[in-house]
């Protein structure tokens, strides 16, 4: 009967041990706002509840005495608290924190066009620079579509926010290209050597870049090498411009791949049929090979080398501005070879670190001569010095060895913590004959960097980047010290505001650095302010800025061919820009409208007072749009830019060496508009062997016959200045590009049915 | 005696209640998925499909051997994402993943490999021009990877059917492309072993599909 009893008990007990208890509370954040969908639960058991739109929860449990609630929610940092059930587990306040996540977080905007095809904040794809309608898959091209750079017709470079094409640099895989363009020809803009397709992204800073980077007083292109290819294939290109072929092998596991390319580019078969303004004695033609290997380190690090090759020859004749019966012979070879290995590696515990070496050397070989109808050299007396001054003749090398390290270093959440240093090696050599005068121009320059930079997050909202570069230069024998400071702040869920401060040093010219060292760093200090709207088909931004440029590099006259230089120039430039692309409101059709305002001046060179440059403009304008026909495998691109006239100068000598501006003028307005279709009828097919593109473009298709400026005559008679153009109102091109290539993706499917 | 009869009847009453108890704790787990299962059937909302993927994940963390209450969580995001045009995608799939990776710590299967499948195309489908290098890419190698494991999984045939079937006719897709491999999940579906708690879905959806494809 006891033992009964007992039992009875116990069971009862056992029952009590049994019942349940209810847990419940409310799950907030930091802000005190309720966080719906939280997973809350007893560690070590499957009791718990999901917390409802009012951040309420409610569950029962059977558990006893102390336990762990866990609370866990996508975006928060996970929670964990030490309750007892029968005495602290109702009405539980629950306080989680934002977590910092770089998805949600802000990025700094100011000054900056991202283009790539994973990047966040990405404004263009490497897809969308080659297909830019007038950019003929060359990169520069393409980023004067975008708000900040001039539409300078006849040179190249980015002419960016009232700076010189030569303020603006291009760096690849952390290190610097010291020629990124096909050597200049007098006034005929050159393309640069780099294809979008050897990039994964593209940033094109308009102002305010990091302390990672220096040497441009104006803007930077950073261009980052894709890793390794989608797969092994082989490519030709034919057009009757240019043949190529190459081929880019993957290997099985996906770790390694190898490269080669051969082009060849001749232009006689074009030109014969698309009349150019010069008269062409040696037809362009140019050979550039290039050879790549990338390989996957263990811990997913990365190896990659590029080397590119580029030989190229030309000769063109124009009539001579002084007179009637003469020409200007302008003949060009160059050879460039360049190189770059880079390694990124994650070290462990959130350390990270980037290697970068680079080697280019750049040959040309430049004969400029004066000649008679019959196409012979023309000699002048000194009494017609002026003529004497237009025939030379000059070899020229630029070397360039870099090395540059970056290491990296994760601070709790997002933020982060990296420093690094560079060292260039430059030599410069240019050897000159005029007149029977040699004279060789050279000298080399030690320059290096220290540099340090965090990107602070205090929140999800507010970011902070700050930066230090310290640099230092043998040929100046000069050091700079340039802070970077930028901050975002963002206003709403895709919305927000960057501001960015930055000092920016850059070497005066080689061509300066040749007749005197004596000169200090030029200097720009950049504010800039930001707003970006962004969501996932459309983005609007607007960035006003103010630019100071000191210390630029004057022109001091010792008399008609020599001159010396200083740094007692000046100037300014302040702007606005906006943005607008929208690849949602119309079905299939992608655009982009960019618009800047630029108000610049400065007394530079041989400017005789505070002047706008004559490579810049109040407004510029374009507008891109893009159509894909999927039914046809069609896509059409047109770009239409818009811009006010430049002014141009006259600068003359007077008796005493001085220059005074003899005459000045506006051109008129520049408006080009452009048009590309491809064609890609195997896009799609299953297992297709081949891969076709079909291109062709027209650039300036309305033949509009712009003035970049003039040409004066040694006189300075405004009557005889004579206009500078474009070599052919069009151009035209069109081309075949093949791949052959087994994509396996497919194939284990395949393989099953 | 009264206190050894006592005594006896507490061990008795002890044992019972301890052996009544063990073999609870496995009836537990079977009782509390099949719930869930059911509650995973039943689910309507984004909130029901987060909620039974949150007990899911609690009887997984609470167990630490079994994969299926991982991948049952993460399929209940997935379903999420299939029903939710407002969803922030690219957050759900990103927990979906994890989840897979819990489950893959303790097993690798075909299973787990179509949820990824599934998670990654939600991703892709956000943005099919920008992303279908990136994320479909990434949805075709978890169906490679599903495949090594187990050719004869019909989901996995399913699912890829459901990629072409959702790819214009033009890039290789439509009902012309996707119809053998429907016809090739529903034949599999036939021999296919159902064991209990084991996923089991698709053939309905299948049948529907390849009638669609007709």
């Amino acid at each position: 009967m006891k033992g009964f009893l007992v039992f009875v008990i116990m069971f009862g007990v056992r029952m009590a041990l049994e019942a349940q208890t209810s847990v419940n509370g409310i799950v907030r954040d930091s802000k005190g706002h309720p966080v719906p969908g939280a997973s809350i639960s007893l560690k070590n058991t499957y009791d718990g509840a999901t917390s409802d739109s009012s951040g309420h929860f409610h569950f029962t449990t059977t558990e006893k005495g102390e336990q762990v609630l866990s609370v866990s929610c996508i975006g928060y940092n996970p929670y964990e608290l030490k309750i007892v059930i029968e005495l602290i587990a109702r009405n539980l306040p629950i306080a989680l924190h934002e977590q910092l996540s770089e998805l949600k977080a802000v990025t700094i905007s100011a000054g900056s066009f991202a283009a790539g095809d994973s990047k966040r904040g990405a404004i263009l794809s490497s897809l969308d620079v080659a297909t830019t309608a007038g950019s003929n898959a060359d990169i520069t091209a393409a980023l004067k579509t975008l708000p900040g750079a001039q539409q300078v017709g006849e040179q190249e470079g980015l002419f960016v926010r009232g700076g010189a094409g030569y303020e603006a640099k291009q760096y690849i895989d952390g290190t610097l290209v010291n020629n990124p363009y096909y050597t200049s020809v007098p006034d005929i803009a050159q393309r640069g050597r780099f294809s979008p397709f050897l990039f994964k992204g593209t940033v094109f800073s308009t102002g305010g870049y990091s302390a990672l980077y220096g040497q441009a007083l104006s803007s930077v292109v950073l261009l980052e090498s894709i890793d390794l290819p989608e797969k092994s294939e082989v490519d030709a290109s034919i057009s009757p411009l240019l043949v190529g072929l190459g081929t880019q092998q993957l290997s099985k596991d996906k770790d390694f791949s190898w490269g080669i390319n051969y082009n060849y580019t001749n232009v006689a078969l074009y030109f014969a049929a698309v009349k150019q303004v010069p008269d062409y004695f040696h037809m362009p033609q140019y050979h550039t090979a290039d050879a790549n290997f990338r390989i996957k380190t263990k811990n997913g690090g990365m190896l990659k080398y590029y080397t590119t090759f580029n030989h190229n020859v030309l000769g063109l004749r124009r009539q001579d501005v002084d007179s009637l019966y003469l020409n200007d012979a302008f003949a060009l070879t160059n050879t460039n070879w360049y190189n770059n290995l880079s390694w990124r590696e994650l070290l462990g515990n959130g350390w990270k670190m980037n290697l970068g070496v680079s080697y280019s050397t750049n040959r040309d070989s430049i004969m400029q001569q004066v000649q008679n109808a019959a196409n012979q050299p023309e000699v002048f007396s000194d009494s017609a010095f002026w003529m004497v001054f237009k025939n030379f003749g000059l070899t020229s090398r630029q070397d360039l060895t870099q090395f540059k390290a970056v290491f990296d270093k994760k601070l709790g959440g997002i933020s982060s913590f990296r420093f690094g240093g560079e060292y260039w090696y430059a030599y410069n050599r240019q050897p000159f004959q005029q007149n029977n005068l040699d004279t060789v121009f050279k000298f080399s320059n030690n320059f290096s960097s220290l540099f340090a930079e965090t990107d602070i997050f205090i929140t999800n909202d507010l970011a902070a980047k700050l930066g230090l570069r310290y640099e230092y230069s043998s040929v100046i024998a000069r050091s700079d010290l340039a802070p970077r400071v930028s901050l975002a702040y963002k206003t709403g869920t895709d919305a927000q505001i960057s501001v960015a401060y930055g000092i920016f040093y850059q070497l005066p010219e080689n061509s300066q650095l040749f007749y005197t060292s004596n000169l200090e760093f030029t200097k720009a200090t950049h504010y800039i302010i930001n707003y970006q709207k962004m969501s996932k088909d459309r983005i609007f931004r607007v960035e006003a800025y103010y630019k100071q440029y000191q210390d630029l590099v004057k022109t001091v006259p010792i008399n008609y061919f020599y001159s010396t230089y200083n740094n007692s120039g000046s100037g300014y430039a302040d702007g606005l820009e906006f943005f607008w692309r929208d690849k949602k409101t119309f079905k299939n059709f992608d655009y982009w409208i960019s618009y800047s305002y630029l108000d610049t001046k400065r007394n530079y060179l041989n400017y005789t007072e505070q002047l706008m440059p004559s490579y810049a403009t109040h407004h510029t304008a374009s507008i891109v749009v893009k159509r894909f026909f999927t039914d046809l495998k069609v896509g059409v691109n047109a770009t239409y830019s818009f811009a006010t006239g430049r002014p141009y100068y006259n600068f003359r000598l007077d008796s005493a060496n001085q220059y005074y501006l003899a005459d000045q003028g506006i051109t008129k307005d520049y408006q080009s508009l452009n048009l590309s279709a491809e064609y890609v009828p195997s896009i799609g097919k299953k297992n297709a062997r081949t891969f076709v593109v079909l291109f062709a473009s027209m650039t300036n298709a309305l033949g509009y016959n712009p003035v970049f400026g003039y040409n004066y005559t040694y006189s300075g008679d405004p009557d005889l200045k004579q206009p500078i153009t474009l070599p052919a109102r069009r151009f035209y091109f069109i081309g075949c590009f093949l791949s052959w290539g087994v994509d396996r993706s497919q194939d284990a499917i395949n393989n099953n049915l | 005696m009264q206190m050894k009869s006592s005594i006896f009847s507490f061990l008795v009453a002890f044992t019972l209640l301890n052996g009544q108890n063990i073999f609870a704790q496995s009836d537990k787990y079977a009782e509390a998925m099949q719930k869930n299962i059911a509650l995973l059937d039943s689910a309507k909302t984004t909130q029901d499909f987060q909620s039974v993927s949150n007990s899911f994940e609690r009887i997984g963390d609470a167990e630490k051997t079994q994969w299926l209450p991982y991948y049952y969580a993460g399929l209940a995001l997935t379903r999420a994402g299939w029903s939710d045009k407002n969803l922030d995608k690219d957050a759900n799939s990103t927990r979906a993943q994890a989840l897979c990776d819990k489950a893959e710590t303790i097993e690798k299967n075909a299973e787990i490999c179509s949820v990824r499948n599934m998670a990654a195309t939600q991703q892709m489908l956000v943005d099919p021009q920008g992303r279908w290098m990136s994320f479909g890419q990434q949805a075709s190698s978890y169906l490679q990877d599903g495949l090594k494991l187990d050719p004869n999984n019909p989901r996995l045939y399913y699912l890829q059917g459901m990629s072409i079937f959702g790819t214009p006719e033009a890039y290789g897709g439509g009902k012309k492309n996707a119809k053998p491999l429907f016809e090739k999940a529903l034949a599999l579906y036939k021999t296919f072993q159902v064991k209990p708690l084991y996923p089991n879905w698709g053939e309905k959806l299948s049948e529907d599909m390849l009638a669609q494809c007709q």
